[in-house]
């Protein structure tokens, strides 16, 4: 049953497993065992950063194509809902309505680009993805009376998903179920099945052709696959779900701007998570999305006592400023590049062969 | 060899199109725009950002042609051009003060070759430590040059502060000559001479010279110069090391050109170095040259006739130019 869930791709270590076990167990009851705003905050940026991870590890680490229009699809996905929400009535139909189009935008954009830049080289579409989605960037700031400009767009959502709602009058187990709590637990939910579904694709024969096209392009066009028509499907799944991460992302924040979704430093992120995470692995994601949002929300305090206690000597304070958190993620994420292609993940299930 | 053999192979002859369309351009902009005071400033406007746009680009687009490698970080050389050049103005600032002419020179010399100087070694340290491992692994060195440029935007922080820092123009470089009723910015003057200059001098080394005839034989056929005897990757070192003086030069212009300097300046000059490489064929530095002054103009034109339109005028261009030239202005012949 639960290689069946797995799609039969298990942890294959038992360190890896424990970790998995730990941050499913801890963002499925995080309501319940980190009360508090905050810690529930970074929950969610977790789920739907393995997700936005996941989906973009498809296309790097699975099928071997750098995109850098990932923030793009996952800010269309935003903007999808924050338009529909805000400018149509406050319900479930234009929640839907907005994913739909935005879901439809995204395919649209990922198959022309696909079409247009997969033929040729990697540089060539990491190129290209770079300059269409600065132009998305900018676009989505200029245009200000669709998209709110630089502000971005603040919406209301349902009843049933308001911070005020409460679903009962008692806490249950010292946990207040209210809006806050029915939305988290969708974005978990959503989460976890698109998570699940893209193990599926992954191990599916299909995605043991995206392998092949990774690790040998001409071999596998030589053996009747059209790689053109692979990356390109693969491109347009990774563009989906990002969308759809970004729909989950917006419903938690109620707000959608440039910051949250389309700026380069998230694109940045994402490429951490999954190169730190471990490449061509989905486990990777969990991982490395976990550490990373973590870092990021916790990491800077750790930094700032680090930095406050080397005062005086030359150099060091900049060095661990809390703001420079970035530069250490940076170096390992070069190291990891170099010394470790698979990441975590790869290390872990490196030991266990030995 | 004689004069029959020298006949047997025909010199490459040059596609004239490109220019063509080039002043076809400027004519057709011309009769847009209807007054020729203000035709005359955006031309000279937008071959002035062409020009350091090119500065800028040539070095990635050679690299690119000799060694198969795309260096995603080559934003950081820029930045770093021009926060030197910040510091070094800042540095002679009772010069970069006088109102002279050539005190001011005296401010503005230094700092740019001094910008030069220092992403050029950058430029050779960051060849050896990050891209040497990744030579021929296309996958590898994009995902390493982005890790190298965070690390090094990061390091620029610590370094000189996460502010926006102020790169002062000297008195005498501000400011437009006016001749008639045509207003003609200095500094941009000085860009378009600076851009010709380097333009030429890099016309003559690859044309003129021995070391130019390698490079050019380089990025057609690079196992072929290797079986010749000589050693490629050490020319490609220096490709890379001048390129990224280029970079820096050019960032110290532009820095100036915007009177600030944020780390981001390098980030954001990518993506249209980017779209210039592409539209000219990748490792090509004629198309290199056509498709910056392309941009330049196409961007200051549309950018006074449509304003609306302006903001995606490069990648338009990029897109039409790819639909008529899916290799790009002027193709690199791969062997």
């Amino acid at each position: 049953m639960m290689a069946r869930l797995l799609s039969g791709d298990l942890p294959r270590s038992r360190l890896l497993t424990t970790m998995l076990v730990a941050i499913l167990v801890g963002l499925a009851l995080a309501p319940f065992l980190f009360p508090g705003t905050r810690p529930l905050d970074v929950a969610a940026k977790v789920c739907v950063f393995v997700l936005l991870v996941a989906s973009y590890d498809l296309l790097l680490g699975y099928t071997g194509i750098v995109s850098f229009a990932h923030t793009m699809f996952f800010g269309i996905g935003g903007y999808g809902v924050a338009i529909a929400l805000s400018r149509m009535e406050v319900a479930w139909s234009s929640i839907a309505l907005g994913a739909t189009a935005a879901v439809a935008l995204s395919l649209v954009l990922s198959f022309l680009i696909g079409l247009f830049s997969l033929r040729v080289k990697a540089i060539f579409f990491a190129m290209i993805t770079l300059a269409v989605a600065s132009f998305f960037a900018i676009l989505a700031s200029q245009l200000s009376n669709i998209t709110g400009g630089e502000d971005g767009i603040t919406f209301k959502v349902p009843e049933l998903l308001r911070p005020a709602y409460r679903l009962l009058d008692e806490p249950f187990l010292g946990t207040v179920v209210g809006g806050r709590f029915i939305t988290y637990y969708i974005v978990f939910g959503a989460s976890l099945a698109l998570f699940l579904a893209l193990l599926r694709v992954v191990n599916s024969p299909f995605g043991r052709v995206l392998l092949a096209i990774r690790e040998n392009d001409f071999r596998a066009e030589a053996l009747g696959y059209r790689t053109v028509i692979y990356r390109t499907i693969a491109n347009c799944l990774g563009a989906v779900v990002a969308t759809l991460a970004g729909v989950l992302y917006a419903l938690w924040l109620r707000y959608t701007g440039p910051n949250t979704t389309l700026d380069f430093a998230i694109m940045i992120d994402i490429l951490l998570m999954v190169v730190i995470g471990g490449m061509g692995t989905m486990y990777g994601a969990v991982i490395g999305a976990a550490i990373f949002v973590v870092a990021q929300n916790y990491l800077q305090e750790a930094m700032k006592a680090f930095s406050g206690a080397m005062k005086g000597v030359p150099l060091l304070p900049d060095l661990f400023h809390p703001d420079r958190w970035l530069l250490w993620l940076g170096v390992l994420f070069v190291l990891s590049v170099y010394y470790f292609p698979h990441g975590i993940v790869g290390q872990l299930r490196a030991r266990v062969k030995k | 060899m004689n004069a029959a053999s020298a006949d047997a192979i025909p010199a490459q002859r040059f596609d004239w199109i490109p220019p063509a369309l080039l002043l076809a351009i400027v004519l057709g902009a011309f009769a847009m725009i209807g007054t020729p005071s203000t035709w005359v400033t955006l031309t000279v406007a937008g071959l002035a950002m062409g020009l350091l746009i090119f500065i800028m680009a040539s070095g990635l687009t050679l690299v690119f042609g000799l060694m198969d490698v795309m260096n995603f970080a080559h934003g950081l050389f820029i930045a770093i051009g021009a926060y030197v050049a910040a510091s070094t103005v800042k540095f002679f600032s009772a010069a970069a003060g006088a109102d002279s002419f050539l005190a001011n020179l005296g401010a503005v010399v230094p700092a740019i070759l001094a910008a030069a100087l220092v992403a050029g070694l950058l430029g050779w340290f960051f060849e050896r430590v990050i891209i040497k491992p990744v030579y021929g692994q296309h996958l590898k060195q994009i995902l390493i040059t982005t890790g190298g440029m965070i690390v090094a935007e990061q390091l620029i922080h610590v370094f000189w502060g996460p502010d926006l820092l102020p790169l002062a123009r000297p008195a005498t470089l501000r400011g437009s000559f006016l001749i008639g009723d045509i207003a003609i910015e200095k500094f941009r003057l000085i860009a378009v001479v600076v851009g010709l200059a380097v333009f030429i001098a890099m016309l003559l080394l690859l044309n003129r010279t021995k070391i130019g005839l390698l490079i050019r034989a380089g990025v057609e056929n690079k196992e072929m110069v290797e079986a010749m005897g000589y050693r490629i990757r050490r020319l490609f070192v220096g490709v890379f090391v001048a390129g990224s003086a280029l970079a820096g030069l050019g960032g110290a212009l532009w820095g100036m050109y915007q009177e600030s300097v944020t780390v981001h300046i390098g980030a954001n000059m990518m993506v249209l170095i980017f779209i210039v490489i592409i539209i000219g064929g990748l490792g090509s530095i004629g198309g290199c040259f056509a498709g910056a002054l392309l941009v330049g103009l196409v961007a200051n034109y549309v950018g006074y006739l449509s304003p609306k339109i302006a903001l995606g005028s490069n990648i338009l261009l990029m897109v039409m130019v790819l639909l008529w030239r899916p290799q790009g202005l002027y193709p690199v012949s791969k062997q």
